[in-house]
Order: structure tokens, then sequence, then C-alpha cells
């Protein structure tokens, strides 16, 4: 049997690719943003928050890094309106991203913080910084800085997880595959031109992170 | 619409949670073989095949497992391979592992000290020697605890293979929330489940972790 590959039939689509793009670009900025201050937040709460709330966050994050990302997507699509809480597919792809980056962040931000120098702490403490200066001046940088490639990795693996969302209609790039070869049949060249940019994506996210968090999120801090 | 009572529900999904354990072990065991194969050929020295293999983990590594997935399944019947789910999840989740697995234990065999290679060599052991009698005994004790770590990722990802249509516990979810109309009830027991089978073995590799480095 000869096959004939014709991955024209799939590029002549574009606008539905290009549209695939730009959703799967814009849950993984909003979940990127959400999920690092709400990480930032309850890393804060997992190092020196009151004991009760150290042991809801801990359970929140072992709960979701023991839990499959399409089994919390489906919960919250198609599990929570049943209790009245609605959302369209793009609102519960990202609350479910930010959910699942926001609890692995937690733990590497954790190890972070852990790392940082007592006499980081001591230092500004005598000059008399409250604590909260501490924690957004003085730890939350110097932690951000020590982890930000095993942050940049988390955020990488959440991008190419986004591809799930599809499957509750999301109209993201898995999404964009499924439609075209569902109209001309080129399963294999679809797939096979998605996956090729959800690479390329990949790899330019990698970059571009690794130039936004020294430049803009912990650029004071000398190492 | 048939009559579910939570227990038939349970039921059901621990039913369907034994393929979720096959297809996790078959993927961790099929990728563990097939990445310690790349891993002698990433060693061996040879510039072109380490960047082959480099290659290859970029790219499994790079883009999505339902991608995967789906042109393992969809993707390939189009060259007159029909695979049936069990095999099109086998094989993809088997890649996917191995790229993982290889990239591990690379950085456990770097973990050991040169002088070990080189007092090796001296003693005229060969490479496949090498790496059988010093090298990889020393790198195990490094890559057991991520090793066992990465399995928790493994049984995740098998929930992705339910898009292909394998009935494991997250497919086995979706049939009875179609049937009972309880996605609530389902998709929580679902992730219960999936806690159940995972949590553990996190603790088992913390505990390990915790046991190597007091050894030092």
């Amino acid at each position: 049997m000869s096959v004939e590959l014709s991955f024209v039939a799939v590029l002549e689509q574009w606008p539905t690719l290009l549209k695939g793009l730009y959703w799967t670009v814009l849950l993984t900025v909003l979940s990127a943003i959400f999920g690092l201050v709400l990480a930032l937040g309850f890393a804060w709460v997992r190092t020196s928050g009151p004991l009760a709330a150290r042991v809801v966050v801990g359970a929140y994050v072992e709960f979701i890094r023991n839990t499959p990302f399409i089994v919390q997507l489906f919960f919250i699509f198609f599990g929570l309106p049943s209790m009245g809480f609605k959302l369209s597919p793009e609102g519960a792809s990202v609350l479910a991203m930010v959910i699942n980056l926001s609890a692995y962040a937690t733990e590497i931000i954790r190890a972070g913080i852990q790392a940082t120098a007592r006499g980081q702490i001591e230092a500004a403490q005598s000059l008399a910084l409250s604590t909260r200066q501490i924690y957004t001046r003085i730890i939350a940088p110097q932690a951000l800085q020590k982890v930000w490639p095993a942050l940049v990795s988390q955020i990488i693996i959440v991008m190419l997880g986004s591809a799930v969302c599809g499957q509750i209609s999301t109209p993201e790039l898995s999404y964009a595959a499924n439609l075209i070869q569902s109209r001309n049949f080129r399963a294999f060249e679809s797939y096979i031109v998605v996956t090729v940019i959800y690479l390329l994506l990949a790899i330019l996210l990698r970059q571009l992170l690794n130039w936004v968090g020294p430049k803009f999120l912990f650029g004071g801090v000398r190492g | 619409m048939v009559d579910f009572s939570t227990w038939d529900i349970v039921r059901n999904l621990l039913l369907a949670l034994r393929w979720t354990v096959l297809l996790s072990l078959l993927a961790f065991v099929g990728g563990g073989l097939v990445g310690l194969v790349l891993l002698v050929f990433r060693m061996a020295g040879r510039r072109w095949l380490s960047r082959l293999v480099a290659g290859y983990v970029e790219l499994f590594q790079g883009t999505p497992l339902v991608m995967q997935l789906f042109l393992a399944y969809f993707g390939l019947s189009l060259f007159g391979l029909q695979l049936s789910p069990w095999v099109a999840a086998g094989l993809a989740l088997t890649l996917y592992t191995s790229a993982f697995l290889t990239e591990i234990w690379r950085g456990c065999v770097n973990a050991v000290p040169k002088g070990q290679w080189e007092a090796s060599s001296s003693l005229a052991l060969n490479y496949i020697e090498q790496l059988r009698y010093i090298i990889l005994p020393q790198a195990c004790r490094v890559a057991i605890p991520p090793t066992v770590g990465f399995l928790v990722q493994v049984v995740k990802g098998t929930a992705l293979a339910s898009l292909i249509g394998f009935v494991e516990l997250t497919k086995a979810g979706t049939m009875i929330t179609n049937a009972t109309f309880e996605p609530f009830l389902v998709y929580g027991w679902v992730a219960l489940l999936y806690f159940l089978l995972c949590y553990p073995i996190s603790l088992y590799a913390r505990s390990l972790e915790g046991r190597f480095n007091a050894r030092g």
C-alpha cells in the first residue's frame, strides 16, 4: 500500500492552526502568571504560616501532584457544575492549569526559600523591614532565582499538558489538529504539524523564560 | 437509566484500576529497558550517537504526550498499521518513559566520579564491563529515588490513554459518568483512587531520598 503524505492540505488550514496557537499561548501565559503568584503565596504559608494553614496547603499540593491533570480538568469542567459552579471550557482550562502549576511551583519555591541563607533574613530584620517586606523583597527574589530553571521546566510541562484541554473543546492546538483531521482525514499530517509546533513552542518558551526571569523578576539579585 | 449505587461506581472503578496499574508497569518496565539501551548509546563516547539520543529525549520531552498517543494510534493507521489501543498506548508510553528515564539516569552516571572510569579502564575493563561492574552499581544508588518518583508521572500519564479508547481508570470514569450523570461523585472517586495509588509511591521515593542522603 502506498501512502501519499500531503502536508499542504494541513497547512492550507492555517487560520485554524493560528487560532489554536493563540489559545495555547494564552492559556500558558495566564496559568504561568496566576500560577506563580498563587505559588509564591502558598510557599510563604507552607514555610512560615500558621500550622493549620500549613497542613491545608500541604494537602492541596500533595493531592494535586498525585492525580492526573486530565482528571482535575474533568472534575472542574464536568463535576463542579453539578455543585452550581459553571465554567466555560476556556475558563475551566485556565483554572485547572493554574491549580496544577501552583501546586508544583509551591513545592519548587519552598525548596528555594529553605535554601535562602539565614543571614539574609537576620540582616533584613536588623534593618527593621517588616515581615512582608522581608518576604517580598529579600526571600522571594532570591528563592526565585535559585529555582528558576526548575520553574521554567514546570511551566513548559504545563504548556504541553494544555493539549488535554482540547478534550473539553477549548480551541487550543490539539483541538485544532483534531478539527483539521476531521475535515480532510489527514490524521498523521495534522498531528505531525501540530506536534512540531508544540516542540518549537517549548524551545522558544524556554529561551523566553530564561531571559524574562533575570531581567524582570529577580534582576537585582547578585548570585 | 441504569441504577448505580456508590458501591457499584467504586467497584467498577476498582476493576478499571487494574488496567491503569498494568499499563503503568508495562510502560515503566519497557521504558526502563529502552532507556537503559539509550543510556549505553549516549555514554559510548560517539558524538553522533549521543547527539541522536539527545535529540530523541528533546523530542519526547518537548511534545505533549497526548500528541504522541494520537500519532501512535490515529497517525500510524495511515500506513496500514492498525494498532489496538493496548499496543498504541503501550508503545507511546514506553517511548515517553524511556526518554525521561534515560535523561534521569544520565545525570546519575555523571555523578559517579571520573576517577572510577579511569581506574577501571586502567584495570583493562572494556566499556561494557566498566558500566556493568563499576559505574552502574554506583549510579544505581543515586538513581533509585528519582526513578521511583518518576513512576508517579507514568501512572498519571496512563490517564491520557483514555483518549484513544483504552479503558483504564479515567475512561471508566467517563463511561460511568455517561451512565449515571453524577460527574462530581465519579470524578471525585477517580481522583481519589489515583491519589491512593500515587501518594504511597511519592512517599516511598521521598523516604529513599532521605535514606541515601543520610548515608552520604
